[in-house]
């Protein structure tokens, strides 16, 4: 069945009286307690991607063959990843950000299709392709069914039936005509859905925004930066490294309005820890990108924020990059584990950041536990300083011959690690509780960065710099890595070269496998304990989305989308710029579009019946 | 403000030549401007001097073209999974229709098709440059300039510095 905007009628006003148990509750029961199902973009709340599906393993992963696939229709770049709950997946396509509803008991079959109407006007400002970071699912309650929610490209938040495609609510979450728009996966926590916003290279100003599920009304708005009522800072109580902010912190750091066109976007994955009651999950670059029109900190661009779900204030905060000079957006994933440091359980908040340094903090209080580089290349600071006592605490060491701000306007600052796609962008790592090792993506590419004065015009590009990138010099003359990352002690565990950045997210299983997805297009499974490639299979385009597992009638099942673009099928689709060229360099300076051609499809992985069986 | 220099560059090329050409012209420079060089019909273009040198504007055109439009047309002009490798499209295309395109922008989606070109007519930061960003263009795709930053440029001229300040008010 086909649903359109005619089906825009708020059947949520229809609300019963008390509500049973709350979406959160439910969602966390379906992660935890049924591995066979993926009921959030992130696989759990702590946004491990791991599953106890164990039926495809280390020993028999070579054996892996296609089971069904499907196209989207769509040529654009595929982020994200579909979801399963009973026998229906769901999955969203770039722009123009159609939904899927397929049923997986009756031979893939659509469901129903929902197909948003927007302006196309809005693809011309998107920064780095027309992604969609996939759907979120809310279980019904006594106030609504079973309900799907999309994040469309013109920032328009829909809530669509999940049995029917039927549109619930539908809400306006920004200004498109202001260079603002969406492409990250809502998240449901608490009978309320999350949802940010992108478009900080158009000077848009980040903030999260929660809506009640049932009606699709603003229950609260945080702002990244502007004074304490905008930002849900409490000057006593809300702590920066332990510290209270003091007074209207987001607008303190700035010189005049430049908040107001600060950025600061919210446009990455959020994750939630029931039992401490608090949402995660960071911010983006401040806008312009030439440091020297934004002088100050620019608090709470580049932040960590953990904030109360119910209203929307903040406990703690952290900024990693202050005073951003390489564009090192703060939006990655915040992975939730509880680790032994030196015999002592902690409760933590990982983040590999964009910056080249994966962070390992308290996520009750905020204390910053670990700050290490996770790609040895990383050269534009030294390290962070982790001494309270010092005045730099918390505070990258920032190396002046990187420094674009010391280098000034109309000057080239070259040779600067990582480049601004960062070490690695919002392509999501996994975890897995086992191995208690953290699986990561990562971007190996420097850059040249020339920043120069621009002006503001609203929905317009607001950038202010040029760029030119190339595969990290002196290494093994590719672009990206696949590592394993051991958050306590801040190392690199072990670490897969790749030819291209790997800009697909990951999935740890307990079968002792992990799959990612690479730019040329390949599914690759590795062995997680040594990282020994085990399996590859080369999809219909490149892979910049994130990889699943299923199960269904008893079979498991893997899932990825391919469809190259994004950021990186940008840059690399004509091959980066190769300062070694002529010096003997070949193969990993080559052009993407040698390997691979646009198109959207779904790719669905099992095993051979006789091997499920026999497991 | 920044319309009317982008305007006046057309108009001007438009007399100069008499004709709107389809085809870009012949890229071989015949007059310097005070530091801009013109083709045999008027039109902006590049100067590269044998040892690599470039005049100001291929360079500006350089800088602006890899910040405003390599997000979507790949760096240097070489295309992307999202638009079209401009270093081809200023060999087929004239000036005029560069400038339009530009600054009004273009729509081509249909079955299959998601392609939209931004209108950045009300945008200083690139209606300023355009003609510096077309010379950048034309070097690129006539000319032998090689992918990444020019290594060495012809000085900022004073008219340059004029009317850029001029222009972006
Ligand atoms: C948001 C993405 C985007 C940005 C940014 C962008 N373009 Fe485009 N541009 C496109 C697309 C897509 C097309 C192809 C439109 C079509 O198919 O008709 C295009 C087409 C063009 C064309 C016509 C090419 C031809 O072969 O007909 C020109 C000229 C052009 N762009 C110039 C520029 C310049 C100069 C800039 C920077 C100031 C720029 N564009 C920035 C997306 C973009």
């Amino acid at each position: 069945m086909k649903s359109g905007l005619l089906g825009a009628v708020s059947i949520a006003a229809v609300t019963a009286v008390a509500w049973s148990a709350s979406a959160n509750e439910q969602l966390q029961t379906m992660a935890e307690e049924q591995p066979g199902e993926w009921v959030m973009p992130t696989g759990n709340y702590a946004n491990w991607r791991y599953s106890e599906l164990d039926q495809i393993d280390k020993d028999n992963v070579d054996q892996l063959q296609v089971a069904w696939s499907m196209s989207t229709g769509v040529l654009r770049g595929h982020e994200g990843n579909p979801l399963v709950i009973g026998d229906t997946m769901y999955f969203s396509t770039p722009f123009p950000n159609n939904v899927f509803a397929v049923d997986l008991a009756n031979d893939g079959i659509i469901k129903w299709k929902y197909e948003p109407q927007q302006d196309p006007q809005v693809i011309g400002v998107m920064c780095c392709d027309t992604v969609n970071r996939g759907v979120a699912y809310a279980p019904e309650t006594d106030a609504y069914p079973a309900t799907i929610i999309l994040n469309q490209a013109d920032t328009t938040v829909v809530a669509l039936s999940a049995d029917t495609g039927q549109v619930l609510w539908e809400v306006q979450n920004g200004d498109p005509g202001k260079g603002e728009t969406a492409t990250m996966a809502p998240q449901v926590v608490k009978d309320k859905v999350l949802v940010g916003n992108s478009g900080g290279e158009y000077g848009v100003l980040g903030h999260m925004t929660a809506y009640d599920i049932a009606t699709g009304e603003v229950a609260w708005r945080a702002f990244s930066a502007g004074p304490d009522d905008m930002t849900l800072l409490d000057p006593e109580n809300t702590t920066h490294l332990g510290e209270p902010v003091g007074v209207d912190s987001g607008t303190a750091t700035w010189e005049g309005d430049q908040w107001q066109i600060g950025g600061g976007t919210t446009w990455g994955w959020i994750s939630y820890d029931p039992e401490l009651d608090l949402v995660y999950y960071g911010t983006g670059n401040p806008s312009t990108w030439n440091p020297a029109q934004r002088p100050g900190d620019n608090r709470w661009s580049m932040t960590i924020m953990a904030r109360d779900p119910d209203d929307g204030m903040a406990k703690w905060l952290y900024q990693m990059t202050p005073h951003d000079e390489w564009d090192y957006d703060g939006v990655n994933e915040m992975i939730l584990a509880d680790l032994d440091f030196e015999g002592e359980e902690r409760k933590v908040v990982v983040h590999p950041d964009r910056n080249g340094f994966a962070y390992t903090l308290d996520r009750e209080t905020g204390e910053l536990l670990v700050a290490e580089k996770y790609d040895p290349f990383v050269n534009w600071a030294t390290h962070v300083e982790m001494d309270p006592e010092s005045d730099q605490y918390g505070r990258p060491q920032v190396v002046a011959e990187y420094s674009t701000e010391q280098g000034g306007e109309d000057t080239n600052t070259a040779g600067i690690c990582p480049a601004a796609l960062g070490t690695k962008d919002q392509q999501p790592s996994a975890y897995s509780p086992e191995t208690k090792l953290f699986y990561i993506p990562t971007n190996h590419v420097c850059m040249d960065y020339e920043p120069f004065r621009v002006s503001y015009t609203a929905g317009q590009p607001y950038v202010g710099a040029t760029l030119s990138m190339y595969p990290t010099p002196e290494s093994h003359g590719g672009m990206g890595n696949f590592i394993a990352w051991d958050a306590v002690n801040g190392e690199i565990v072990w670490s897969i070269p790749e030819q291209f950045s790997v800009w697909s997210g990951a999935l740890a299983t307990a079968g002792d496998v992990v799959f990612y997805g690479t730019l040329e297009g390949y599914l690759k499974a590795v062995d997680m304990e040594t990282g020994e490639e085990l399996y590859r299979f080369k999809t219909g385009s490149g892979v910049i989305g994130n990889v699943m597992t299923y199960e269904h009638e008893g079979e498991q099942y893997i899932a990825v989308l391919s469809g190259v673009g994004g950021w990186a099928g940008i840059g690399l689709a004509a091959g980066l710029t190769d300062p070694a060229a002529g010096l003997g360099a070949v193969g990993g300076y080559a052009s993407l579009s040698d390997y691979t051609n646009l198109g959207g499809q779904l790719t669905v992985f099992k095993l051979p019946e006789e091997v499920a069986s026999s497991e | 403000m920044m319309l009317k220099h982008a305007i006046r560059g057309v108009v001007l090329a438009a007399c100069t030549a008499g004709f709107a050409s389809a085809q870009a012209a012949d890229p071989t420079a015949v007059e310097n401007d005070a530091g801009k060089y013109f083709d045999a019909e008027g039109y902006p273009t590049f100067n590269i001097a044998e040892d690599g040198t470039v005049d100001f504007h291929t360079y500006s055109g350089f800088r602006r073209f890899n910040s405003e439009c390599h997000v979507c047309h790949g760096p240097d002009g070489v295309g992307s999974t999202f638009a079209p490798a401009l270093v081809e499209s200023v060999q087929d295309m004239s000036y005029e229709d560069f400038v339009a395109v530009v600054a009004g922008g273009r729509e081509n989606v249909g079955s299959g098709n998601q392609n939209v070109m931004p209108a950045f007519g009300t945008n200083p930061n690139i209606m300023c440059y355009l003609d510096d960003i077309y010379i950048y263009l034309r070097a690129r795709g006539e000319g032998d300039l090689p992918r990444g930053r020019p290594a060495k440029k012809e000085a900022k001229s004073d008219v340059f510095a004029e009317m850029e300040d001029s222009c972006m008010g």
